[in-house]
């Protein structure tokens, strides 16, 4: 599981981007991380695998202070935490499979990832995740040949190829449109599900992140504001978040959105029952 | 209620100098010193008219190049250019990928980028000639001065477009590398040279082209290659064999340019 004690990161430029935030992420929880641009979501997530130094403050994987780690020590953490981005970070140039297989070299020697001749274990198991997420066809192909929902998929089985004991993961959904968003977080949150896998997901999206997690943490300008259950995100608790909006309106629309799917879904299965 | 008036006349503001009069002063100072400059140019009508003689010898020997008579030793020289020109890219390249590494400041610790920047300024304050100069003066005339003065320019050509070409690339996919626990090496190999594999590709060609343009300017300080042979027709006065060599050097760059933006268009 997941500590997070007394976190607080201050830039360079004197930004407190993070003030005290302390939580912890039991097995198995999906947490969703909630909070207008600029309250420090993305700084928060990168604190844990240290992709940003936090000032201070303590991160604890399974007992291991994160925080207090040497390079080659953080190197065998970050390995067992996946981390998913906004936009995909795929390696453009590389194949999917190469980016899949990137997953790996935290475990691999230098010679073996830079002659692309990973263990047969690793590459079954990209295979295996490649066919999970439903894109073996394409395992050949240059990373940018692929749509943005792939892309992210890639994204996904990448994080998942490194055997994580945590996955970290900054707005999925960001660059995708509404029903692609809907299939990469209900596709995260069943392989959270399969794995007893804890996860923290950045996003933005108040509705598809009461829709997907077990729990949401709010933050406000890098304090934790809220922190309960979906259903107890109430109006004021909304509003205390990211001030004053019409939230029924907007849960409305979302909705119609997710009804439409459904509609498409229910279309797609008679579809297939008529063949 | 009335609509308020707005403004019916709009200009640019002046983007560089602000003040007016300061922007005047600028603008007839440079002007004024033009004027002077070119009226400080001295032309020898005299020489000129005597030249015009010589240089129309010279036309006259490119309109009839003579390939035959000297081809032996054009042959010899041009082997030797493209050997030298060859080696000293592929040397100078291999050399330059390390400093290039080395030079970029978003991968490179202060100490490292400091020393690699330090060489890159080095090879670029020399100018090849001058570099020419001196290892001909330390190995003697031939090949091997030509090949190291080419090297070394390499070194400096492409190390500092390599590493700003490293500077620019996309962050997000280092990070991404980073974050499963990859190694400085794995981040370089696996995040770094796939985005700018492209490009150094591209400029080694390019690389190759001037190459081999300056091996046939360096041969004329004794650094081996058609520019020493280019040197020997001139003080020959065999205009009609110089001409023979200039036609073959422009018809090779005209080639490798050719060649290199296929090839360039090829690797995207």
């Amino acid at each position: 599981m997941l500590r997070v004690e007394g976190l607080t990161k201050v830039y360079k430029t004197g930004d407190k981007a993070l003030s005290d935030v302390s939580f912890d992420v039991p097995k198995g929880q999906v947490v969703g991380l909630i909070g207008p641009s600029g309250a420090g979501k993305s700084t928060l997530i990168r604190c844990v695998n240290r992709l940003v130094e936090p000032t201070s403050g303590k991160v604890l994987l399974n007992d291991l202070d994160i925080t207090r780690l040497r390079s080659g020590e953080l190197r065998r953490a970050r390995r067992r935490i996946g981390m998913i981005f906004q936009e995909y970070a795929l390696v453009e140039r590389l194949t999917v499979m190469e980016n899949v297989l990137s997953g790996r070299l935290g475990y691999v020697p230098f010679w073996r990832s830079f002659t692309r001749r990973f263990p047969g274990a690793d590459i079954a198991k990209a295979f295996r995740l490649l066919d999970r997420v439903g894109l073996t066809q394409h395992a050949d192909k240059r990373a940018d040949a692929l749509s943005g929902g792939q892309r992210q998929r890639v994204g996904i089985a990448r994080a998942l190829e490194q055997d994580p004991e945590l996955l970290l993961i900054d707005e999925p959904t960001a660059s995708l449109d509404p029903k692609t968003s809907r299939q990469i977080m209900r596709l995260i949150v069943e392989i959270c599900r399969e794995s007893g896998l804890p996860a923290i997901i950045n996003i933005h999206d108040v509705v598809l992140a009461q829709q997907f997690s077990d729990r949401i943490i709010g933050l406000q300008s890098g304090r934790v504001v809220f922190d309960g259950a979906p259903a107890d995100l109430t109006h004021e608790a909304l509003t205390n978040i990211y001030g004053e909006e019409d939230w029924t309106a907007m849960r409305q629309g979302a909705a119609e959105d997710a009804a439409a799917e459904a509609e498409d879904r229910a279309e797609a299965q008679k579809m297939l029952g008529a063949l | 209620m009335t609509a308020p008036a707005y403004p019916t006349r709009w200009r640019r503001p002046p983007q560089l100098v602000k003040s007016p009069v300061l922007r005047w002063a600028l603008t007839i100072g440079a002007v004024l010193y033009l004027v002077l400059a070119f009226g400080s140019i001295e032309v020898n009508w005299a020489r000129v008219s005597v030249g015009i003689e010589r240089g129309q010898r010279f036309i006259a020997g490119f309109l009839q190049p003579d390939f035959t008579s000297r081809w032996r030793d054009i042959s010899t020289g041009l082997v030797e250019s493209l050997t030298m020109t060859l080696t000293s890219t592929v040397v100078g390249v291999l050399i330059s990928i390390p400093i290039g590494i080395g030079a970029a400041r978003n991968i490179a610790p202060v100490w490292l980028y400091t020393v690699c920047r330090g060489i890159i300024a080095a090879s670029r304050a020399l100018q090849e000639i001058i570099v020419a100069i001196f290892f001909v003066a330390l190995f003697g005339f031939g090949a091997f001065a030509g090949f190291l003065t080419l090297s070394f320019a390499t070194i400096g050509f492409i190390g500092k477009l390599l590493a700003e070409d490293i500077e620019d690339i996309d962050e997000t996919q280092a990070e991404a590398i980073r974050a499963t626990g990859a190694s400085w090496l794995q981040v370089i190999n696996y995040a770094i040279q796939p985005q700018v594999m492209p490009r150094l590709i591209g400029l080694s060609v390019y690389r190759l082209d001037i190459n081999f343009r300056e091996s046939a300017v360096i041969g004329i300080v004794g650094a081996g290659g058609i520019g020493g042979t280019l040197n020997t027709a001139l003080s020959r006065y065999e205009y009609d064999s110089a001409g023979a060599i200039l036609m073959i050097i422009i018809g090779i760059v005209m080639l490798s340019e050719y060649l290199s933006s296929i090839l360039r268009r090829w690797v995207k």
